[in-house]
């Protein structure tokens, strides 16, 4: 079973700089690492492989600054090779132009499955695998808890609010995996010395058949107009035990309609 | 614990130190005073610290090691599992790397095969014992016998302050073959489940999530197989031993020295005194920078010996002085801290607290102070 996992590798969120006041994007100029939200797509990638009793994971990256360390942590959890592209003229690329760029990247590989997280920890627009399945036209299933494997096509557990739906779908497909549904394996000693000699291939737009101004700030329909601070928390209702503090409680739950 | 700024590690360094901090950060810190309230570690985490690698360096692939010694990967690793801020579960988990690293270097294949392997997965569980109720300072003098009556030693004696002692598989143990002094010394695995071998728990003052022990040798047959090199060679690989488990012990110091620093500048900027942040009080602000100064250069002198021990260096001096001045950082630190916090640092279940109490033993077991200095002084030819 080929598996091809999207990782986004983004600045550290426990460090994350600043924004450019001009692009209101995030600056790009730090080490980027693994984000967080992909390493579960690439945990439930390598179970699958493991599952079916073969076939390998490969992974697919758009990052400034040819960034690698990301693509490194994601090959020394298992994976077998990545793919990575990056050039200047990427620089500025929406939502869309990102996923039309990492489908192009996917096409070439022929994968069964295309795994990606539901939404990156910065970016955060949650709208990347859906655009990558519309541009391959391939089904997507989005917020998957579990993957099953049976023959050509898959069973996904897809979360919901209430609880989940159960999805049957053909492969080849694109499947968007919720945080926290796997426990991802840390990266081992022996996983990051095998990780130094997989193969890493880099690509720029061009090699893609991107034309400049088909991508970048050029080829992006879209723009931030405006960045605002969230607002901040509103401190909470303190209420003082008398006795019946409990009734209030009740009561303060039951006009949020939660019971 | 600086990774980022130092020249000596390489990218695999880096990569290593953010998997060991994740698993540390998720697996460890959470749970060190649950571990300490109940006296051990859970066994599962030896089996997921052997998936990541930890106890691997300096052992033959063969056996599932790393297939490398790299003192420098030793030192990113144990700083930062001591981000836990608990010197008892790095006692536990690591016992393997004071209790193997003479079968790696004496054993044959097969002991190795035997005693390694289940030890790399975390299924199984070293221990090296060497102290004995007469004494630990005066390695030369243990009383220990073990006797030999054909294809096995029969082995009478008591070994104290045993980490792991309770745990354990195996013991990598110190006894007498021959006659008086160093020459008499001879070293052998022993199995914890062999027929006569006892042991009983020690109540300590720190190390709480460390099991500790006595243990007696009671007749007990061990195969000749299970000697170590050749008879009489024990004191030399005990002292050769000492050298790794002093860095390790440095480096630990150092990082928990870092740890009490961490815990004390964010109380420091938080808790206000007299209308103002303590740390805006120059009183405190000077404890700090006593405290970063000491740390900032321990961790140089350590990573600098590290380096000169991957050089193929081997700086025993130098070493014995660098414990010294990390316990004596480490005790400073753990003072100044609690001082910062106040009657926080009194509670049970605070990190400084259990710190703390881990001082002495940082600055006792694997070669106290005194015998720190007294070692170097003679290897300066004083
Ligand atoms: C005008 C504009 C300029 C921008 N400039 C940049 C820029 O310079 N650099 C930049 O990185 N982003 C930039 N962005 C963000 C841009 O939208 C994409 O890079 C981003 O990857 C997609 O959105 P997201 O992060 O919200 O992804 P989401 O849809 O939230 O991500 C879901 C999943 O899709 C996959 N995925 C998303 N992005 C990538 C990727 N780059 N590589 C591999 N897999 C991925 C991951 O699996 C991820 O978990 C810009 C956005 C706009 C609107
Ligand atoms: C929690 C804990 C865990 C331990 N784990 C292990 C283990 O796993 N395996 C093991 O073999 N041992 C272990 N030890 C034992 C440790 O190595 C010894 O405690 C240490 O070597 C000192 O030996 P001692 O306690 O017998 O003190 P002694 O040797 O009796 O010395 C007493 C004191 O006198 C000082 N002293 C001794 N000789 C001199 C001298 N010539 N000049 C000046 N001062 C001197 C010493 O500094 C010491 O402080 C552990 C100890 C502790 C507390």
């Amino acid at each position: 079973m080929k598996v091809v996992v999207c990782v986004k590798q983004i600045p550290d969120p426990a460090d994350p700089g600043a924004l450019d006041p001009e692009t209101r994007t995030l600056k790009r100029d730090v080490k980027l690492i693994l984000d967080e939200s992909d390493s579960y797509g690439v945990e439930m990638g390598l179970q699958l492989v493991d599952n079916a009793g073969g076939g390998e994971v490969t992974l697919v990256s758009m990052a400034p600054n040819n960034e690698q360390s990301g693509l490194r942590t994601a090959l020394a959890m298992g994976a077998a090779s990545a793919t990575l592209i990056s050039d200047t003229e990427l620089i500025g690329s929406d939502a869309l132009t990102t996923a039309k760029v990492l489908a192009a990247a996917i096409k070439d590989q022929e994968p069964d499955l295309v795994i990606a997280g539901s939404e990156s920890s910065d970016g955060y627009t949650g709208t990347v695998p859906e655009m990558i399945a519309a541009v391959l036209d391939l089904p997507s299933v989005t917020a998957a808890k579990s993957i099953e494997v049976g023959g050509d096509a898959i069973q996904v557990q897809r979360q919901t609010d209430a609880g989940y739906d159960v999805v049957d779908c053909p492969l080849p497909a694109v499947i968007s995996v919720t945080a926290g549904v796997v426990e991802p394996r840390y990266p081992s000693f022996k996983g990051i010395m095998a990780a130094k000699s997989k193969p890493l291939d880099e690509k720029s737009s061009a090699d893609l058949g991107f034309a400049a101004d088909a991508v970048g700030w050029a080829g992006s329909g879209q723009e931030i107009v405006d960045v605002a601070e969230a607002p901040q928390r509103e401190a909470g209702e303190v209420i003082e035990d008398d006795g019946e503090a409990h009734l209030k409680i009740v009561e303060f739950l039951e006009n949020l309609k939660v019971i | 614990m600086t990774t980022v700024s130092s020249p000596f590690y390489n990218d695999e360094h880096r990569a290593f130190a953010d998997a060991v901090r994740q698993f540390t950060e998720n697996e460890i810190t959470p749970f060190v005073h649950e571990w300490d309230v109940a006296g051990e570690v859970p066994r599962e985490l030896y089996k997921k610290a052997g998936a990541l690698g930890i106890f691997g360096d300096g052992f033959d692939e063969q056996y599932g090691g790393h297939g490398q010694r790299d003192p420098l990967l030793r030192m990113v690793m144990f700083q930062e599992l001591s981000r836990s801020g608990s010197g008892g579960v790095l006692a536990s988990l690591l016992s393997n790397y004071i209790g193997l690293p003479p079968i790696q270097k004496f054993g044959s294949d097969a002991t190795k095969a035997k005693y390694i392997t289940p030890c790399m997965t975390g299924e199984k569980v070293a221990a090296l014992a060497i102290t004995e109720p007469s004494g630990g300072s005066d390695v030369a003098r243990i009383k220990t016998t073990a006797r030999l009556e054909g294809d096995h030693y029969v082995v009478n004696g008591s070994k104290t302050f045993i980490t792991s002692g309770m745990y354990a598989h195996h013991f990598t143990t110190a006894v007498r073959t021959g006659g008086d002094g160093p020459a008499g010394v001879s070293m052998m695995v022993i199995d914890g489940d062999a027929e006569g071998v006892g042991r009983t728990s020690l109540d300590k003052m720190g190390w709480l999530a460390s099991d500790t022990a006595t243990l007696y040798f009671d007749d007990v047959k061990v195969p000749v197989e299970n000697l170590l090199g050749e008879e009489g060679a024990g004191f030399s690989m005990i002292v050769n031993n000492f050298n790794a488990e002093r860095i390790d012990m440095a480096a630990q110091s150092t990082a928990f020295a870092r740890v009490c620093f961490d815990e004390a500048l964010n109380w420091a900027r938080e808790r206000e005194t007299f209308g103002k942040r303590l740390a805006d009080h120059q009183v405190i602000r000077h404890k700090l920078v006593e405290m970063d100064r000491q740390i900032n250069a321990s961790q140089a002198w350590i990573e600098l010996l590290a380096w000169r021990l991957a050089q193929g260096d081997d700086p025993v001096a130098e070493i014995a002085e660098a414990k010294v001045n990390a316990t004596l950082t480490f005790e400073a630190c753990a003072r100044e801290a609690a001082q910062v916090l106040g009657g926080a640092s009194y509670l049970r279940g605070d990190t400084v607290e259990r710190l703390y109490r881990e001082v002495r033993v940082q600055a006792i077991g694997g070669g106290s102070e005194e015998i720190m200095r007294d070692l170097a002084s003679r290897q300066l030819g004083l």
